[in-house]
């Protein structure tokens, strides 16, 4: 490559380079740098009371949608209920009435971390918000 | 060493400094999730630059398009407008669809012999076939990746996520796009190593982005459906870098660290190889220029004036002498 010579064709290659330039940079403006830090998920008091959830909460954190995959395998398909995790400690394998029991709030609870990582988790295609929350 | 052998073990040590760094301790999670990110993006775009300022600068002496049907010529005669552009519109629209549809790929033929010994050419898709799952599926996935760099996540990006992600097997949804990839690029892979004639022209330099591509997709899959990673710390991170508040908080798996750095790898690789064809391919002289030599007049932008000694100023110089040796001469 040489330098100091003529560029040819200005026009298109500094519009093609505009182009390129507006493309890769695009996650830089569209969120004109103001800061996205990881939503906290709020936690109810019963919540806060058990400390810890069905596995601990760094494995809820990536498993759970595993887990409740499972768990509704579980039910529909063998009739089975009962979870018993690693501590002993037995739970009623259900969305509406275990899970939501205690994290009572989907819109303060799952929806925070859902919406930030653009996750369209399909429960809520049939499970309803938790009916103790007024809709 | 075969040349293969080489770049797959190139990826691997790549790939195990940044597992071994991140697992280790804190500090190189700063190196591989912060610093090394930000140079790479700025070796890529400032590389991209200068490669494209430099075809920029490059004269093209002649018009030399591949003509692949009837030029323009008398009216009665049909002109194959795309694949013997004429105007500058019909160059745009050969260049689309070159770029979007690989046409020139399409045409790929094999020579072959038949059983009576008679060479002949016979169409060969699965290249193009090929390359057209490798490079779609790419950029599927790179939309998609959108997710992680933008708050909120544009609706664009969640459509395509959702087409994508329409098989539901278990939890997480599958995308599609990621498969595609890995499989795309297996396939151009093996065609390089099992066809002995590819083999023989191929180099550790076309070797090494497919290895290191299957590797990035490799452990993306690794994270979304095995090992698991923190959906939401990884985004954190990169959303860190975008809005330019880079920080490490959340304790991230190290095979995160391995994606992210084999993607700065790649960032850093492109505008230094092969893979500049993606800014390449509009400065192919083949396929952007009109084939117009018949109608417009081009010059060589390197021609320069020409010192020249006519036969009017040779007769001036020797007229008398010429009429002296019974030579004839235009003017008395």
């Amino acid at each position: 490559m040489s330098n100091n010579k003529k560029i040819y064709d200005k026009g298109i290659v500094f519009t093609g380079l505009v182009i390129f330039l507006a493309l890769i940079t695009f996650p830089f403006w569209y969120n004109r740098g103001i800061a996205a830090p990881a939503p906290e998920p709020e936690l109810t008091e019963k919540a806060k009371a058990a400390k810890e959830c069905v596995l601990p909460a760094d494995e809820m954190k990536t498993g759970h949608m595993q887990l409740l995959n499972d768990w509704r395998n579980d039910v529909v398909r063998n009739a089975d209920r009962m979870y018993v995790n690693e501590h002993g400690k037995e739970f009623n394998m259900s969305l509406s009435n275990e899970c939501l029991d205690c994290h009572s709030s989907k819109e303060d609870f799952c929806d925070r971390c859902h919406n930030y990582a653009s996750v369209k988790p399909y429960c809520w295609d049939c499970h309803i918000d938790n009916p103790k929350e007024k809709m | 060493m075969k040349n293969y052998l080489l770049s797959l073990i190139a990826v691997i040590v790549l790939a195990l400094i940044a597992y071994v760094g991140a697992e280790a301790a804190t500090w190189p999670q700063y190196v591989f999730g912060i610093i090394i990110p930000y140079l790479a993006m700025t070796i890529f775009i400032m590389g991209t630059i200068r490669k494209i300022l430099g075809w920029a600068r490059s004269p093209v002496p002649f018009r030399i398009p591949s003509t692949c049907g009837q030029q323009k010529s008398l009216p009665w005669i049909k002109q194959s407008k795309i694949d013997n552009p004429f105007t500058f519109f019909g160059v745009i629209v050969r260049m689309v669809l070159e770029v979007f549809l690989f046409r020139s790929l399409f045409r790929n033929t094999k020579c072959k012999m038949s059983k009576g010994g008679k060479i002949f050419f016979d169409l060969e898709k699965w290249l193009w076939v090929g390359a057209i799952v490798f490079h779609w599926s790419f950029l599927v996935v790179l939309l998609r990746h959108l997710r992680f760099f933008t708050n909120p996540v544009p609706g664009c990006i969640q459509f395509l996520e959702q087409v994508d992600g329409f098989i539901q097997i278990g939890l997480p949804g599958i995308f599609l796009s990621g498969f595609a990839l890995v499989a795309g690029a297996v396939f151009l892979l093996v065609r390089r190593i099992v066809i002995p004639q590819v083999r023989y022209i191929s180099l550790a330099s076309d070797y090494f982005p497919l290895f290191l591509i299957i590797g990035i997709a490799l452990t993306g899959i690794l994270m979304r459906y095995f090992t698991k990673v923190d959906i939401v710390g990884a985004k954190e991170i990169l959303m860190g870098l975008v809005t330019f508040h880079p920080s490490i908080s959340a304790n991230i798996n190290g095979i995160f660290y391995v994606h992210l750095f084999l993607v700065s790898i790649l960032l850093v690789y492109i505008p230094f190889s092969k893979l500049m064809h993606m800014g390449g391919i509009f400065f192919s002289p083949t396929r952007n220029l009109a084939n117009n030599s018949r109608a417009v007049r081009h010059i060589n932008p390197w021609n320069y004036p020409v010192k020249v000694h006519t036969y009017d100023e040779y007769e001036d110089d020797y007229r008398e002498k010429m009429i002296e040796a019974g030579l004839p001469v235009e003017k008395e």
